[in-house]
């Protein structure tokens, strides 16, 4: 017997949560005003979370890094959020959307939290609309729908290209309301450095004032963690500057198991890095590969002259073109998951194929696309005997309306424009489906310590779909976390105020002193972001799209090597007591330093390949699927969630196994 | 290409602060403007330097903390960008480049360019939000059809990101963009009427309270928006804040 607990109800899965939510412990509205509960973010997850836990009651402290509550990244998420309204009649329902995340998962999450989320959903959007987030209308003054990649239905819904934005928007004032009325109490420009445990429970955390450096001991009955992914192990992501693990290290390190770190989304259609100065890497949306077709010259004598400025990717012909989705995949063609389209564009480039100077880029382009709705467009205005230049033309106000301010910041960052020549497009690290392990209560193994959103592992399983990371933070923070922390929250209501002058506190605030004196006093000969590329750099070689033995086993040791060489030689200049933007940095890759070894290990560990995570010894090796993603469930349908121990290379692993009962385990294929 | 940077240092709130020069070399015109940034800040370090601290975070235009003052102009010489948006092929080699925060007495400088605008956050607590609870209970999204034209109209004012540009380019440090932005975005909704005599009331009187100045027209703040807000939007504020006035 594991020593997991998911506490699943039990029952049929579709009636799972109601009856939860019909026998789950309550807290009376005179006694929520005795509780205080502690939340580290503000994104969808933790804003969401914030503002209904202070609607109901509690006293909340929120917590954020940024200078205010909206600069969160969800603020970032560009294409929409999934809900099963079946608004557009083509028949949605809350069991497809719910069989579509766990298939497109590839059956490596826990079945009743992805029905609950997909049951959950449509109230998200009730929700959001009465709030005033303004997402797209059709001419009838109805909310309008688009589709996304891996499903057969419209469901999700936009607010332009700045869906998260908007939710975030929405999140931020329903924050402000409760702000106002002081049942928030906000603290911008402030880190959590550790959670402080008392009896065994979480009872508050250590923060720095990122302004003052002052150390502040901050004391609740409940902490919950939603501070995002941990993306930037990698260095170069698409998650924001500042996006940290560090919220979610510090609790593993006390007793909160992490699952599955080896689970990341590497999305296909970034920009280009352009030179070693590179500092983050932009996203451009899935919706993209709506229209565009993908590829790389046939020749590699074409890619030396595209290389060398002799010719241009719009000199070669059809013929000279290797379409390699639409040769390889000829059902889905250039709509396949992320993770194929992905691996197809590494294994172009690798063997020689990038157009770029780096060497890691392919093309993605519009041509086809503007020529199609150009035809169309004549067609519908009458215009029989329209020449190329007013069928492009027309074309290419189609492409505009759709994605037009997509095509504004390519031109923008790469000084080309995408109506002329191809975009260049390559992988990057975008979402990590890996976390915190939660039982169905979304509480760690700490009790007490919750995490929601990103920062949990629960309902992704190993592959995430375009528009279910929004959905996820809103399901968590709106209606699911509300409910369940009030169970828990239900023992506490005679426990009175916790002090925080307790040698629990003294101890954890030591702690976190130290170890900010000793990266101060340490006087080494290299910046922290010397080592935080150079980690980017093992992991994305070794931890990356595809992965394999030697590989994993060469980044343990390079990491551990190089988290030696840290400590011993980093420089972080300034002062503790001042604004010190490399102290922020130094604390976050040192904890980069340790996931990233457990990431490896658990890669390792995980012989077969599912979802993101590619195992190069795990493929197909004949009939059609040859050379595809080899699945085990025999032996890998469970959830690896790990103990701290010490060292990375110490870290126990639990299994919680994995059961289907209403979905069939199918091959994924898109040949 | 190699430039000259001068640059605003202060080390805390109540230092006096000056500009300090900085020659480098070497970049790359693809580079994008903060990680030119980057690059002076790792020579600093290597030469036991201080930094210089600047805000920025997501570094796509959209969380909107990037907050530089280039060369006279909030978010430099580019249009409908913000700072981490703008690429050095903007600047010509040779060239020298003043830097500056954000700057306005209700934006206090924490320390070189970063500044403090908490200011902004409590203008929206003073009433930027519908006031509904989170049950689970609210009406279908689809019983109250919004003509496009006022969605598409709120989702233009909802689309700023609270950068400050437009107080930093306002020659009277207004926030007039800034709040009515926000106040259009939910008059121009049916949820935002119910309190909409309130919350222009309030939170025009947050931002007299803050220390922002008046609106002059002058049309700078439009210029500078890195995401395009319009100055239709002052004007639908002042009517709003016309009408709650008579109905008091």
């Amino acid at each position: 017997m594991s020593v997991l607990d998911s506490k699943v109800p039990k029952g049929d899965l579709k009636t799972k949560w109601t009856n939860y939510k019909d026998h789950v412990n309550l807290v009376n509205p005179a006694n929520k005003r005795k509780i205080d509960v502690i939340v580290v973010g503000t994104g969808l997850a933790g804003g969401s979370a914030s503002a209904t836990l202070a609607e109901q009651g509690y006293n909340v402290k929120a917590f954020c890094y940024q200078d205010s509550p909206r600069r969160a990244h969800s603020i970032a998420a560009q294409g929409g959020i999934n809900a099963a309204k079946n608004y557009q009649g083509d028949g949605d329902s809350t069991y497809r959307l719910f069989y579509d995340t766990v298939k497109g998962g590839d059956y490596r999450s826990r079945e009743a939290n992805v029905y609950r989320l997909a049951e959950v959903s449509a109230n998200i959007i009730d929700q959001c609309v009465a709030q005033g987030v303004p997402f797209a209308r059709d001419y009838g003054g109805l909310l309008d729908n688009r589709s996304f990649g891996g499903v057969l239905v419209s469901r999700t819904f936009y607010a332009k290209g700045q869906t998260g934005q908007q939710l975030l928007l929405g999140a931020y004032s329903a924050m402000n309301r409760q702000i106002a009325r002081g049942k928030i109490e906000m603290f911008n420009r402030h880190e959590m450095l550790d959670v402080v445990k008392v009896d065994g429970k979480a009872r508050g955390i250590i923060a720095r004032n990122l302004i003052t450096g002052e150390i502040e001991r901050h004391s609740a009955h409940a902490v919950v963690i939603a501070s995002g992914g941990y993306g930037n192990v990698y260095f170069l992501s698409t998650n924001a500057m500042g996006s940290n693990a560090t919220a979610a290290w510090k609790v593993h390190k006390k007793g909160a198991f992490f699952a599955n770190p080896c689970y990341t989304q590497i999305h296909p259609t970034c920009i280009p890095r352009s030179g070693d100065y590179q500092s983050k890497l932009t996203l451009m949306s899935e919706s993209l590969r709506n229209d565009g077709r993908i590829w790389v010259p046939k020749s590699l004598d074409d890619v030396k002259a595209i290389r060398e400025g002799r010719k241009k990717p719009t000199d070669l012909s059809e013929e000279e073109r290797d379409y390699y989705l639409e040769r390889r995949y000829p059902a889905f063609g250039n709509l396949v998951p992320r993770d194929v389209a992905s691996r197809a564009a590494k294994e172009r480039c690798d063997a020689g194929y990038g157009v770029n100077a780096t060497g890691e880029a392919v093309y993605l382009d519009f041509k086809s696309a503007i020529i199609r709705y150009g035809k169309e467009q004549a067609k519908i205005k009458g215009e029989d005997n329209a020449n190329d230049a007013r069928i492009y033309d027309l074309g290419k106000d189609v492409v505009e309306a759709k994605y037009g301010n997509l095509f504004q910041m390519y031109e923008k960052i790469v000084d080309e424009n995408p109506y002329k020549t191809p975009m260049m497009i390559y992988p990057a690290v975008h979402y990590t489906m890996g976390g915190i392990w939660v039982d169905y209560n979304l509480m760690t193994t700490i009790p007490g310590c919750y995490a929601i959103g990103e920062a949990n592992f629960s309902d992704h399983g190993a592959n995430r779909l375009g528009a279910s990371a929004l959905m996820q933070g809103l399901a968590d923070g709106y209606f699911v976390l509300p409910y369940t922390i009030g169970d828990y929250l239900s023992n506490d209501i005679r426990t009175g105020k916790i002090p925080t002058d307790t040698p629990e506190f003294a101890a954890a605030e030591k702690e976190v002193t130290d170890r900010i004196n000793a990266f101060i006093n340490n006087n080494g000969n290299h910046s922290v972001d010397y080592y935080h590329k150079k980690l980017g750099n093992i992991m994305w070689e070794k931890c990356g799209m595809s992965r394999n033995e030697k590989g994993l086993k060469e980044a343990i040791s390079e990491i551990k090597t190089l988290r030696e060489d840290f400590y011993k030689n980093v420089n972080v200049p300034g002062e503790a007591n001042e604004l010190n933007k490399e102290l922020e940095k130094a604390g976050r890759v040192a904890d980069f330093l340790e996931l990233g070894e457990l990431f490896a290990k658990d890669a390792l560990t995980r012989t077969e390949s599912c979802g993101g995570h590619f195992r190069e010894e795990s493929v197909e090796l004949d009939g059609e699927q040859k050379g595809e993603a080899l699945r085990d469930d025999k032996n890998f349908t469970f959830v690896s969630a790990w103990e701290y121990k010490g060292e990375p290379s110490d870290a126990i692993l639990h299994k919680e196994e994995l059961e289907f009962n209403d979905i069939e385990l199918k091959q994924r294929s898109y040949k | 290409m190699n430039l000259t940077l001068k640059i605003w240092r202060q080390k805390n709130a109540s230092d006096k602060g000056k500009m300090v020069t900085y020659p480098v070399t070497d970049i790359s015109e693809h580079m994008s403007f903060l990680e030119m940034l980057d690059v002076l800040n790792e020579q600093l370090i290597e030469k036991g330097e201080e930094p210089v601290a600047f805000d920025h975070d997501c570094r796509e235009g959209i969380c909107g903390m990037c907050s530089l003052y280039i060369n006279g102009e909030a978010h430099g010489p580019d249009r409908k960008v913000t700072t981490c948006q703008l690429h050095m092929r903007m600047f010509n080699d040779g060239e020298t480049i003043t830097i500056e925060p954000f700057r306005a007495k209700a934006f206090p400088v924490v320390k070189d360019l970063t500044i403090d605008r908490s200011s902004f956050d409590r203008i929206q607590h003073a009433g930027g939000y519908i006031s509904v609870n989170t049950s689970g209970n609210t009406q279908d999204a689809n019983a109250l059809p919004i003509p496009k034209k006022n969605a598409d109209l709120a989702m233009d004012a909802a689309t700023c990101i609270g950068c400050g540009a437009c107080v930093a380019s306002c020659k009277n440090s207004s926030a007039m963009l800034f709040v009515s932005a926000k106040v259009s975005q939910y008059a121009l909704l049916p949820q935002g009427q119910v309190e909409a005599t309130d919350r222009v009331l309030n939170m025009v009187n947050q931002m007299d309270l803050e220390g922002f100045g008046n609106c002059t027209n002058t049309g700078a703040c439009e210029v500078e928006c890195p995401k395009g807000i319009s100055l239709e939007n002052i004007a639908r504020m002042n009517r709003e804040y016309l009408k709650a006035t008579i109905k008091g």
